[in-house]
């Protein structure tokens, strides 16, 4: 047993250590201090609350850990780095879960049944926000990984009227809270149960609402609420620590969604409320022009007689688990005295910074590995662009066709190039729904297949 | 209108000032145009050329001079030629009038009109006229080539059956128009090119070209009104020098170009850069007539230091080239000033009034400054100036206002919250808020390339919600707040670790 003072002190240790390991990954040379900060900080975290005072049940608490243990364990063993956006939506579903039967807890534990006056409507206010933010970043977090594993169409779900219709669920969910307030012992569950349904409901259209190219900010969005979530859970037990690592947790999700937002420039509303893909608001341009199409021993020519290539990868290079040929295709390429980089766009794939962590995964050396700035002026001076299953982020109508949806989203301008091949498996549009006028430059051909095979046929050329 | 062309004095001076085909252009614009035997052989215009574009020949230069009313040249007039000109004639050359006062005054005293060509204001309405550009251009063009040739390998880097060869690379100093016309001419027969100059604003004019912009490290702007450099700060000097010093080293060609009209060229290449340079490479002074960039130039010689630098102090002119886009300038000018017909010297014009240094016996010279950069330069600057004036009071007032406003709200708000709220609460939102400004501060020196590692390390972190479940397990089972606590502690833990491992085997991949 340790006294509450120590249980204090090793908190606030713990909450030093989580900033720290924010901090950490600043670069990545601290990176890995900063997971070891954060799980020290979590073992002391979990450590002093299980010796403090008042806690029972410790062998459950062991045993509901050590399976925990064993299924999270396994899970992060087995995940491909290509589904990692899955994996991080699903646990945030958990903390989501978490934070509702935390809340649930804590209105049924007779302590805080035993408070009185202003302290207890705070507490019953807390409890009630706690769930509702719970209960919000579960369903939406469910239905985010449903959109990135393709179990639910990623179109947006788009009703009229559905503004108002959250606006009316919401302002239910407050009546209700005031009911809530007002009764007595335990008779408000059933408030309770009605509100947590509305809170699993309006979580689900919230995402169902956005459109898969906006994946990565609803990602960083509900990274965002669980981080909330906690906090509010922190302030219904009165745990410091909780409220510290939510708030940090909470203001880091949303730092990473505006990010996001301003690499499509979107405004972070309209992401959350727009629904975005509905569809241009006057018609996209036409499209004229012929496609091309270039089979695997030409792109080998192509390359061969490059001195400068840049590859542009996106989703469908994750999909294909084309990172490790790339890899090999570049390091022949560099055997050859060519330069190779990469551009990335702040959005490729489905989460912040997902290329980097797919091409960190085959052992591409991250010098070469530019951002779209860096690598937009140089295009003009590259031989060769391959567009390994990207298209949003090569569309130029972002740039000059004012009724694409993507209209004004900064987008690596490949077109600029002398060559640019396109990987894609077909004809089919991007994630944004949105007809690429790229695919019908003269300078664009089209090498259609698996972006695997395709890269692997290309190593086998060159 | 009589135009009269002589030949050239000035040993090595090739070109003429006019050509065939500017003969053609003078008719039209109601000239005559007399042309002096052999004026244009060493640009290789014949007589007959001349003739067949409907010219008059004359037998020697006294007979031009007498029967024109409008002498075209290129280089300075000289005594002899000055005592064969009449009062009132016109006269049009390059006249240098910085540093030649005694023969402005010559010239005045002759009661001859002179335009010096090189006076020309460098405005957007004369461009057309301006001869500094027009010859600046043949010999940036020259340079490069006159220095491919001395260096006597490849420029461009070529992969071959027989070995790599690797591009040369170049370094010009003075990104002018002769410098621009030089870094692209060595771009397209494939050099890396890296260019120096003193003003910030032609950074983008040499990136422009596809060299790269060398600066050094201290800021300080050589741009003036007059679109030439001004004298730079001796802190700026050494840190030029020492730039040279290291670029002397790398590259194999040295271009410059950088002259300050009135005054001899500045000393760019030193002694000491010229020894740190590799045996065979190159240096071409076209600043060379005026004193040479180079310390160890010889104006108007070709020659090999003892460490194998070749110095180039001459350069050809492309004379039929060069007499070609002069004579034009020239044209341009007559046009400007009334053609055959009207032709009349107005000194209120902005170009000839400036040009003309000597007018009605009088020496006019030096003539009133004239900003000329381009016009847009200037009202960017303008602009820049203005908006800082007004903007930054009004901004910051503005910004104090609204933060005032913000900060008075956040403050009603915490008074009233602070009014219902019980202790223990206020404490509790303490933490709350100044955790959100430190997750603030933190979250935004993340790096890019980082973000997914920190969304799954803030994910496991934010399993910290098991703390909530393990304070709510009872030792009952049946007591449904522990089977609720189970699960969420058995949820939360699966995020942490799972959250935390998929972290680690994240960063394990990122490698240098």
């Amino acid at each position: 047993m340790i006294s509450p003072e120590i249980q204090t002190a090793s908190y606030l240790f713990a909450g030093i250590l989580f900033i720290l390991s924010l901090g950490g990954l600043s670069s990545q040379e601290s990176a890995k201090r900063g997971v070891l900060y954060g799980i020290v900080g979590m073992a002391i975290a979990i450590l002093s609350t299980v010796l403090g005072e008042g806690v029972e049940g410790q062998a459950y608490i062991i045993a509901a850990i050590a399976i925990a243990s064993v299924i999270g364990i396994l899970v992060a063993r087995k995940v491909e780095m290509t589904s990692m956006p899955q994996l991080v939506a699903i646990l945030h579903s958990f903390v989501g879960l978490a934070a509702v039967l935390v809340g649930f807890g804590s209105y049924l534990d007779p302590h805080t049944q035993a408070l009185e006056g202003t302290e207890h409507t705070i507490h019953l206010v807390e409890v009630f926000i706690g769930i509702f933010i719970g209960g919000i970043t579960f369903t939406g977090s469910i239905i985010a990984w449903g959109k990135l594993e393709g179990k639910i169409r990623s179109k947006p779900l788009v009703y009229p009227g559905r503004h108002l219709v959250n606006i009316l669920l919401v302002i239910g969910c407050i009546v209700l809270c005031v009911f809530f307030i007002k009764a007595a012992g335990t008779s408000g569950l059933i408030h309770l149960y009605i509100m947590t349904a509305i809170s699993f409901f309006i979580g689900v259209m919230l995402v169902m609402a956005i459109g898969g190219a906006d994946m990565p900010v609803v990602v960083s969005m509900l990274n965002s609420y669980s981080g909330w979530a906690a906090a509010a859970a922190g302030f219904m037990l009165g745990n410091d620590l909780l409220i510290i690592t939510g708030a940090l947790v909470g203001s880091s999700g949303a730092i990473l969604s505006i990010i996001m937002c301003e690499a499509m420039n979107r405004s972070f509303w309209s992401v959350i409320f727009g629904g975005f893909g509905a569809g241009p608001t006057g018609p996209a341009k036409e499209v004229t022009g012929e496609v091309t199409a270039i089979l695997h021993d030409a792109v080998a020519d192509l390359l061969k007689e490059a001195k400068s290539v840049v590859i542009v990868p996106g989703y469908g290079m994750a999909v294909a688990k084309a990172q490790f040929p790339v890899h090999q295709m570049v390091e022949k390429l560099k055997a050859d005295g060519k330069e190779v980089r990469f551009g990335i766009h702040p959005v490729a794939g489905r989460l912040p910074g997902h290329m980097n962590v797919l091409l960190a995964e085959a052992n591409v050396p991250y010098d070469i590995v530019m951002e779209m700035e860096e690598i937009n002026d140089d295009l003009s001076e590259t031989d060769v662009v391959l567009v390994i299953g990207a298209n949003d982020i090569v569309n130029p109508g972002a740039q000059d066709d004012p009724n694409s949806p993507i209209y004004g989203m900064p987008v690596i301008e490949v077109w600029e190039a002398k060559n640019v091949i396109v990987m894609k498996r077909s004809m089919a549009t991007g994630y944004a729904g949105v007809q690429n006028p790229l695919f019908f430059k003269e300078n664009t051909s089209m090498l259609y297949g698996d972006a695997k095979d395709s890269v692997d046929k290309i190593n086998g050329f060159l | 209108m009589k135009v009269g062309v002589p030949k050239e004095l000035t040993k090595g001076e090739l070109r003429v000032g006019a050509t065939p085909k500017t003969v053609k252009r003078l008719l039209k614009q109601g000239f005559e145009v007399f042309i002096e035997k052999d004026a244009g052989i060493n640009a290789n215009y014949s007589d007959e050329e001349y003739e067949a574009s409907g010219a008059t020949i004359l037998p020697t230069s006294d007979a031009v001079y007498e029967t024109a009313d409008i002498i075209l040249k290129v280089q300075a007039v000289k005594d002899e030629e000055i005592d064969k000109m009449h009062e009132g004639q016109v006269s049009f050359s390059y006249l240098n009038p910085a540093q030649n006062q005694d023969l402005l005054q010559k010239l005045a005293d002759k009661k001859v009109n002179a335009i010096a060509m090189d006076a020309i204001p460098r405005i957007s309405r004369a461009q057309k006229m301006d001869v500094l550009s027009s010859m600046a251009n043949i010999a940036g063009y020259r340079s490069v080539i006159e220095g491919a040739n001395y260096f006597g390998r490849f420029l461009n880097g070529q992969i071959t059956a027989a070995g790599k060869v690797d591009p040369a690379k170049v370094l010009v100093i003075g990104a002018g128009v002769a410098g621009l016309a030089a870094i692209g001419t060595a771009r397209s027969l494939g050099a890396i090119v890296r260019a120096f100059d003193t003003r910030m604003e032609v950074a983008e004019q040499i990136e422009s070209m596809g060299a790269q912009f060398l600066s050094v490290e201290i800021e300080e702007d050589g741009s003036t009104a007059s679109g030439y450099s001004k004298v730079m700060s001796k802190e700026f000097i050494e840190a030029e020098m020492a730039l040279f010093k290291e670029q002397a080293k790398e590259v194999d060609i040295i271009i410059t170009t950088a002259q300050i009209p009135g005054r001899a060229a500045p000393k760019l290449v030193l002694d000491y850069h010229v020894a740190a340079m590799k045996p065979g490479s190159v240096i071409v002074d076209l600043a060379a007539s005026s004193g040479g960039n180079c310390e160890l130039t010889r104006n108007g010689e070709v020659y090999t230091t003892d460490n194998g630098v070749t110095i180039v102090g001459k350069l050809s002119q492309l004379p039929a080239q060069a007499s070609q886009l002069y004579g034009n300038n020239l044209c341009h000018l007559l046009d400007d000033m009334g053609k055959g017909e009207n032709f009349a010297i107005d000194m209120e014009d902005d170009v000839v009034k400036r040009a003309m240094v000597s007018y009605n016996g009088a020496v006019n010279w030096p003539p009133e400054p004239l900003p000329v950069s381009p016009q847009k330069s200037v009202q960017a600057v303008e602009e820049v100036e203005a908006v800082p004036e007004i903007s930054p009071e009004a901004l910051a007032k503005k910004k104090t206002m609204s933060m005032l406003i913000t900060l008075g709200i956040i403050g009603a708000f915490l008074y009233l919250l602070g009014l219902v709220a019980p202790a223990d609460f206020m404490q509790h939102f303490t933490v709350f808020v100044l955790s959100v400004f430190i997750g603030w501060q933190v979250i935004w020196n993340v790096s890019h390339s980082l973000h997914t590692p920190l969304m799954a390390v803030t994910n496991a972190i934010s399993g910290i919600i098991i703390i909530g479940g393990l304070l709510q397990t009872r030792s009952d089972i049946s007591n449904p707040m522990t089977i609720i606590a189970f699960i969420a502690i058995l949820v939360a833990s699966i995020n942490i670790v799972g959250g935390f491992f998929v972290t680690h085997r994240m960063l394990k991949m990122f490698r240098k």
